[in-house]
């Protein structure tokens, strides 16, 4: 099969395998495609025999990836003041730009009067949340940061997937330099 | 001590009836281990771990998940307490018997096979280790010294053909499920399905008809025992020394009849959702699904018991080995019924993993590639094997 184009020479412009007999009864071509299929499956099969995890895969919860990128876009964090309280002004920003919609504020008024905002409540609803920065580029006082950790998002009931602001707020990476290099944008 | 129970000898009676649950049940067990290695071996062989996230919760936080069996488990609960879909079909009663259809002629067939050679009980329960049920040897050496079986369920001599029989009934699973379930996908299964098995079956058959030949048998224990014999004193008879070219259009053959995945038109998800089954959900879902899986368990009885000498270990004697060289090993009658069953499952299970790794290895052919595979290559082969067998049993070789 080759198609003429008028002032070009007659060539084959598609990489197109030769049938043969050979390949026509396709049983030389299965017994290629079996023996690539069987050494993974024999290699998996060894490594499982002597304890170790045979495939590529990682078990989520329980392992995380050691390669994972320092720019990767984890677990929020709510960035604190020296007094312990959230740097957040309740803005709103996030909450907007969210394409989520997953974060949930509420303000209050602070006894601070140069703040005079501050959340009461601040959800982030971590099952509908799909780690698109936004919420930190957004963010003018740099109160929400993204760690690259992605340890132990998981669980079995929807609603413990909000995270509120107290978690937010206090939780401790187990790397503490990963705070600073957290997606900062 | 000739007691009798509907004509037929008592002690014969409950032995076959015994012998046929304990088949039924190795069927049944093979089928569900075939749906848990379809999952796990299919992950190995892609670099996954497959399921074993399913697992029964245990005191101190720990968990059982026996290697992802938990979740076959699971699927078969979850089959359980779904709705039972019913589509709008005027046919309720082949809707429902197609399943039948597909799922008997599966376990039916495998009662003709032999699973390992004579078994004299008196003798078999004298081993040390057959000695845990303490009457049962005294029981068989005061009553029934003479007393022996075949671990075969039905003794037919016509027993090659009678697969061919019940495996033909299986395309009327298929063709009756699709043509009830009032669907169009299901009918385009059904009809692509009638059409491949009874393609496929004829280069099936003729495959076969050269092993017929040469051991000049359709009884499936006078194959085995053909089989058992040796070739120039060393070489056992197996049918896949004797039939290679058989061998290899049998074993595509019967992918085929088996609707697996090389050729698993007949439910092609990615064109007709799920072929002839589209409309049955639930339990019934789980039972084509189950019957596809003893089926794959059966060509693989039928690939061992016919080209790899069934039961039969190589120079196994009944009283034990007979190498070629000379030396000689005496074995207890146990010991020799056993390593047969366990050479008989051992080589089933071999070729379980063989169709797994080629289910998980191949994509679907064109549908004209199926037809051409199958009318223009395998038959004719199929021919020419027969031709050559039968000039060679002619002019009186092997």
């Amino acid at each position: 099969m080759s198609y003429q184009i008028p002032g070009l020479p007659d060539m084959e412009y598609m990489d197109r395998q030769k049938r043969t007999f050979l390949t026509q009864i396709y049983y030389r071509e299965v017994a290629r495609g079996v023996w690539i299929t069987t050494k993974h499956f024999f290699r998996n099969m060894w490594k499982w025999m002597t304890f170790r995890k045979g495939g590529v895969v990682v078990q989520y919860p329980e392992e995380t990836r050691p390669d994972m990128s320092p720019n990767n876009r984890g677990r929020h964090v709510l960035v604190q003041r020296s007094n312990g309280e959230s740097r957040c002004v309740a803005c709103q920003m996030c909450g907007t730009v969210c394409p989520a919609e997953c974060i949930t504020i509420e303000a209050e008024e602070s006894k601070n009067s140069t703040i005079q905002r501050k959340p009461k409540v601040f959800d982030i609803d971590i099952s509908r949340c799909i780690f698109c920065g936004f919420c930190v580029e957004a963010c003018p006082v740099d109160a929400i940061r993204m760690l690259a950790s992605t340890e132990n998002l998981v669980g079995y009931n929807r609603f413990k997937m909000i995270y509120d602001k107290d978690t937010l707020l206090n939780w401790h990476p187990v790397v503490n330099d990963d705070v600073v290099h957290g997606y900062n944008p | 001590m000739e007691s009798t129970f509907l004509g037929i000898n008592t002690v014969h009676f409950w032995t076959y009836l015994f012998l046929a649950g304990v088949i039924f049940l190795f069927m049944f067990m093979m089928g569900a281990v075939m749906s848990w290695s379809e999952r796990k071996q299919s992950a190995q062989l892609q670099d996954r771990l497959g399921a074993n996230r399913a697992a029964i919760p245990l005191p101190f936080g720990k968990k059982l998940a026996v290697l992802g069996f938990i979740n076959n488990l699971a699927d078969a609960l979850k089959c359980l307490v779904k709705e039972n879909f019913k589509p709008q079909t005027e046919n309720k009663v082949i809707y429902n018997l197609a399943i039948f259809f597909a799922f008997i002629p599966a376990v039916l067939s495998v009662a003709v096979v032999p699973f390992a050679g004579v078994i004299k009980p008196a003798e078999l329960f004298q081993a040390w280790y057959l000695k845990w049920v303490p009457w049962l040897p005294e029981y068989f050496a005061a009553n029934l010294p003479d007393f022996s079986f075949r671990l075969q369920v039905a003794n037919l001599n016509v027993g090659l053909l009678f697969i061919f029989a019940v495996g033909g009934i299986n395309v009327f699973g298929a063709i009756l499920a699709g043509w009830s379930s009032n669907n169009k996908f299901s009918m385009m299964g059904g009809m692509r399905s009638a059409a491949q098995m009874i393609s496929y079956e004829v280069s099936m058959g003729l495959a076969l008809l050269g092993i017929i030949f040469i051991y000049q048998n359709v009884d499936i224990w006078n194959l085995v025992q053909g089989q058992s014999e040796l070739a120039w004193g060393w070489l056992p008879k197996w049918g896949i020394f004797l039939q290679p070219l058989a061998f290899f259009l049998f074993l595509a053959a019967a992918v085929a009849e088996n609707k697996r995945m090389p050729f698993d038109l007949p439910e092609a998800e990615s064109e007709i959702i799920a072929g002839y089954f589209t409309e049955y959900s639930g339990f019934k879902m789980l039972l084509f699904m189950f019957a596809e899986f003893i089926e794959i368990v059966f060509v693989a009885i039928m690939v061992t018991t016919l080209f790899f000498g069934g039961y039969s270990v190589p120079w196994l004697m009944a009283d034990g080995f007979h190498f070629p060289w000379g030396a000689t090993l005496a074995l207890s009658h146990a010991s020799v019924v056993l390593l047969q069953v366990f050479s008989f499952i051992s080589k089933v299970f071999f070729f379980c993993w063989l169709l797994q790794q080629i289910r998980w290895s191949l994509p679907r052919f064109r549908y004209d590639q199926l037809m051409h595979l199958g009318w223009k290559i395998l038959l004719p082969l199929a021919i020419l094997n027969l031709v050559i067998t039968v000039i060679i049993v002619a002019l009186g070789g092997f």
